[in-house]
């Protein structure tokens, strides 16, 4: 066993396996005897936190899972939602971290193409991705060196297989700086009719396996690098990743929607972490079927490889189809037309058993007379039996051991009434890595192939339409990283309030939710804890906001020498517009347009983009989170711009209420004038981050019946501006005190008026400048140059 | 109607894009597999964009030995129209069908944006529906589009009118030497599609068909798709019943 053999030779080859004596002893239990060393192998890949959530399954059952127009759940390789006119999409995100960071780019490319198979599994086509990546300081040599492989990994693989990547999110925050986070959600579009699932049913079927060969990559990936917390960047565990071959995926995508197409599969599985032994024992455990694998049948592509080599590799782009035997021939021709290799590796059985066979199977399926049984396990051990920990959670015994990471002790968080230049506030919040703009990294991806591209990467929620409909998909992934540090429930609840709402101001109503659970060692009870919070904030918000958990992924040991990421959950949300003609976008459209305030400011610096940049009191909290507000927020939203009441929606998230501001106007290219009733601290009003607030606009006739539609539903609003000019003002009023600049009076802090070609500057070159990129050769490509800058040539 | 053939290579994945901005174009989309010998009677020929034969070793570099490329080279050489888009000209620059090759981009990093493109010639099958010479916008997508040809022959491009499209600044004028965000791939003379010295094929880098249609937020693309159509069709009907089956 080449794989184990550089492991200490005294260690017994189950701990090795990354196995535990206790799970040891429930192996020997299950099989009533002991396991050989094949078996044992399986056993450690398949029980691996990776494939068998044995920490998290327990916690992952408390969510809502149900929903009348959900068509498959969480369980099945994608969450699959009906969106009417006969069609369905499929979703799903997921995460590939450990392997990106030890091989950034084949580690983002794979994991690109295993969320892709996942969606095509079900008999959808992938009409999108999106990329939400998680990284250390930018301005360290590491991270950028991560983050050029990562995105070239991404888009090496989505440009490739021609599904366009149309959003996501980048985020810099110091605790990914040893573990970053590579989370890819794909979205696929299928007649309601084609699903298709991973199963193996009827005795004397056939496992056929094509697409690629199998060769020695990804040995143990699940097991030894998905499931364990990093040494360190440690060379030797480059092999557990896998190469990708976006050309072979195409291939793959096409021959595998033909065969479902022309209805010559009875299940498909992909092959990924755990390889055949995890597509065999999913596809039989969900049947109540067995199969028996013929290994010698299984194309190799170098020779001498072991049989567990054979059984776990997680070589890529590789199917497993369950095919009546008389559909061997056509679904061979459907193969050799794409030209992609295929063997027939076994037969599914009624004993209920993974059965390995080495010496060959006869024409009737059964073990040749010299033929030898090299490991047989119950497909249910393997999958739906597997082990559970019912693992200890506690608080950390002081919720807040220090600030939000990076952030300076010193209280500060007055600045503006410090006499510090609000306006100058805005630009470098505008400007800094985790709000500027994204498009040095999204240009580097195809995001227009499939055209169906109707908003990509850049603005807000991803907009796709549906071909041959009046209808669209919207899309965003979110996640609270830096409030999730603080209050785990609250980080989670956040991003899913976040997620959806960001759908929810397209006028798209939020289908269901994919979640990305990345976390740290469930075996330290304080990670678990924030493991179950997570779990729990994201099951309150999904009920509260009435959409459905249809799938997702659990990544766990996201740890490194630095220590613990804060925790992350990566939340999806794929949405419905039935007319897209009412789509509404953040950018200002109009001037003389009224800007009107929805929701209530609280509230609370902790975990802020300003608090990274200014810093807050240590003793500063994060503003909470009133579920039944956010949930009636998006209802009226929704309402309001199906009425064709609203120009222009925007949330109020990253940067607070001056850059949701910044935004529409940088976007919409134009200005606004604004008076804001300071009733916190300038602060916490132009730059906090308290939830369920929008900003939108609208025709000044149309104010009235907006703001009465508001208060109908119980949300207060009011018109703090108008759409117009070449700079962003916001007048600071004191209570009350709304009015001209002399009539202001005492209790007014400052204005903030900022032109928005410094705001463009500073949006537009933030990311490039912190990564140490070349900046713009031209001043004027396109771009307009800061005010001082101008003149100068 | 007029029957406009979109060629797919394994590792096509623009293929789907250009067959629908023919049926916009109101033309009848007729997919060619790469294995093909014949083009099956079509009035003209679009190479589509990808990563034919996963563009593995270089550029359309494997696609051009396709059994289907004998059956463009041939349809070419008796004038049929063919449109190269992205990978496709790649495809028939490595097959000598137009002059260039397309180098990896300046900033050695895929682009995927819009960029603006200015038409030389108005009078060519893939430019003649277009009205002005105001700048087209419209999106870009790859990794290799870096035009390039020694000195000689760009000067002789430019004497003979073979420079289809240049890459264009804001003004619309010719983008110019260095100039990034205008020409980001790094083209020699902003040079975004050329034809071949008979003027019935052309390469280009934009995807005029993604571009196509105003649901989308662009159909600027969509009068590149409707020129060749029209041309085809003319063509199609000067030359009479006889031409089909003949060229391809």
């Amino acid at each position: 066993m080449t794989a184990v053999a550089s492991a200490p030779e005294l260690a017994p080859l189950h701990r090795r396996l990354g196995l535990t004596d206790l799970e040891l002893a429930a192996i020997e239990a299950k099989l009533g005897r002991s396991p050989n060393d094949l078996e044992l192998a399986i056993f450690s890949v398949m029980w691996s936190e990776h494939c068998s959530y044995k920490s998290s399954r327990p916690l992952l059952r408390t969510l809502p899972t149900g929903g009348a127009d959900v068509v498959a759940g969480p369980g099945e390789n994608a969450g699959v939602i009906s969106i009417g006119d006969g069609l369905a999409v499929a979703f799903k995100i997921e995460s590939h971290n450990h392997p990106s960071a030890v091989e950034p780019y084949q580690g983002a490319a794979t994991g690109v193409g295993g969320i892709l198979r996942d969606i095509f599994t079900m008999g959808a086509r992938p009409i999108a991705v999106l990329d939400a990546l998680r990284f250390g300081d930018p301005a360290d040599a590491r991270t950028r060196h991560l983050l050029r492989g990562v995105v070239a990994g991404v888009g090496g693989y989505g440009n490739c297989v021609g599904v366009p990547t149309v959003g996501g999110e980048l985020v810099f925050d110091p605790s990914y700086a040893g573990n970053p986070l590579v989370n890819v959600m794909a979205i696929g579009l299928l007649p309601a009719g084609r699903l298709t699932l991973a199963q193996a049913p009827g005795p004397g079927n056939l496992a056929i396996l094509f697409g690629s060969t199998t060769g020695r990559d990804g040995i143990g990936g699940a097991s030894v690098l998905a499931s364990a917390t990093f040494a360190d960047d440690d060379p030797s565990k480059r092999p557990t990743v896998q190469v990708g071959d976006p050309f072979a995926e195409k291939l793959l995508i096409e021959a595998c929607l033909e065969l479902i197409e022309a209805g010559l599969v009875e299940g498909l599985q992909d092959l990924g972490a755990g390889g055949i032994s995890c597509a065999t024992s999913e596809t039989a455990d969900r049947a109540g079927t067995g199969i028996l694998v013929d290994l010698d049948a299984i194309p190799c592509r170098e020779p001498g490889m072991a049989p567990f080599e054979v059984m776990i590799s997680e070589s890529q782009e590789r199917m497993l189809a369950i095919v009546r035997p008389e559909r061997e021939p056509a679904v061979r021709a459907i193969c050799a037309h794409w030209n992609l290799p295929v063997a027939t590796i076994g037969r599914v059985t009624a004993d209920g058993d993974i059965t390995i066979v080495g010496g060959g199977l006869n024409a009737n399926g059964r073990p040749n007379p010299d033929s030898v049984e090299l490991a047989r396990i119950p497909a249910a051990a393997l999958t739906s039996a597997a082990i559970v920990h019912d693992r200890p959670s506690t608080p950390p015994s002081r919720r807040r051991a220090a600030p939000a990471p990076g952030v300076p002790l010193e209280r500060n968080d007055l600045l503006p009434e410090r006499g510090m230049d609000p306006g100058a506030i805005l630009l470098g919040l505008i400007g800094s890595p985790n709000l500027a703009s994204r498009r040095f990294v999204f240009e580097q991806y195809d995001s227009t192939v499939q055209v169906n591209t109707v908003v990509g990467p850049g603005h807000g929620a991803a907009v796709l339409r549906v071909k041959g409909t009046s209808k669209a998909l919207v899309a965003s992934t979110d996640g609270n990283q830096a409030i999730g540090a603080i209050d785990p429930w609250l980080g989670a609840a956040l991003s899913v309030a976040e997620a959806t709402r960001n759908v929810s101001i397209t006028g798209a109503r939020p289908l269901g939710v994919t979640n990305c659970l990345n976390y740290a060692d469930p075996t330290r009870p304080e990670a678990f804890w924030q493991l179950k919070e997570g779990v729990r904030g994201l099951a309150d918000a999904c009920r509260a906001l009435d959409v459905p958990v249809t799938g997702g992924n659990v990544s766990l040991y996201n740890e490194s020498p630095a220590g613990p990421i804060a925790p992350t959950p990566e939340i999806g949300v794929v949405g419905l517009l039935d007319d897209i003609a009412q789509l509404v976008g953040p950018e200002f459209v109009a001037d003389g347009d009224a800007l009107i305030l929805v929701g209530e400011t609280t509230p609370g610096l902790a975990g802020s983009v300003y608090a990274e940049l200014a810093g807050v009191a240590p003793e500063d909290g994060p503003p909470g989170i009133d579920l039944a507000r956010e949930a009636a927020v998006q209802r009226f939203v929704r309402e309001a711009i199906g009425r064709g009441l609203v120009a222009s929606a925007q949330d109020v998230s990253g940067g607070g209420l001056a850059v949701a501001l910044a935004e529409g106007a940088i976007w919409g290219d134009r200005g606004a004038q604004v008076r804001l009733l300071i009733n916190g601290t300038p602060a916490v009003d132009l730059f906090g981050e308290s939830p369920s607030r929008l900003v939108l606009t609208t025709r000044p006739g149309d104010a009235p019946v907006l703001l009465l539609l508001a208060a109908e539903q119980g949300l207060p609003a009011s018109e703090i501006g108008t759409v117009g000019g070449d700079r962003l003002v916001i007048e600071l009023g004191g209570r009350g005190a709304i009015g001209d600049a002399e009539g202001r009076g005492a209790q007014v802090s400052d204005a903030l008026e900022v032109t928005i070609a410094d705001l463009r500057h500073a949006w537009d070159y933030g990311l490039q400048r912190a990564l140490g990129e070349d900046p713009p050769a031209h001043p004027g490509d396109g771009v307009e140059p800061p005010d001082s800058a101008r003149g100068t040539g | 109607m007029t029957r406009i053939g979109v060629v797919i290579f394994p590792g096509s994945n623009g293929d789907a894009d250009a067959l629908h901005a023919i049926e916009l174009a109101g033309a009848e989309p007729v997919p060619l597999w790469h294995e093909s010998a014949t083009l099956d009677g079509v009035a003209a020929v679009i190479l589509p964009g990808g990563f034919a034969y996963g563009d593995y070793l270089r550029a359309g570099v494997i696609a051009r030995f396709s059994p289907v490329m004998r059956a463009v080279a041939a349809f070419a050489a008796g004038g049929g129209f063919v449109l190269g888009i992205c990978n496709g000209f790649q495809v028939l620059a490595e097959a000598g069908l137009v002059p260039g090759a397309l180098l990896r981009n300046r900033a050695l990093r895929f682009l995927g944006r819009d960029v603006l493109i200015v038409p030389e010639r108005l009078d060519t099958p893939f430019t003649r529906a277009i009205t002005g010479r105001g700048p087209l916008r419209i999106p870009i997508a790859h990794g290799e589009g870096c035009y390039f040809a020694d000195e000689a022959t760009l000067d002789g491009l430019e004497r003979d009118g073979q420079v289809l499209f240049r890459y264009a600044d804001q003004d619309g004028g010719r983008a110019a030497a260095g100039d990034e965000r205008s020409n980001p791939n790094g083209s020699l003379r902003a040079i975004a599609g050329v034809l071949n010295p008979a003027g019935n094929v052309a390469g280009l880098m934009p995807h005029p068909e993604r571009a196509a249609e105003s649901v989308l937020g662009n159909d600027a693309g969509l009068v590149i798709i409707c020129s060749l159509v029209e041309a085809a069709a003319e063509r199609e009907m000067a030359a009479g019943p006889a031409l089909v089956g003949t060229t391809g």
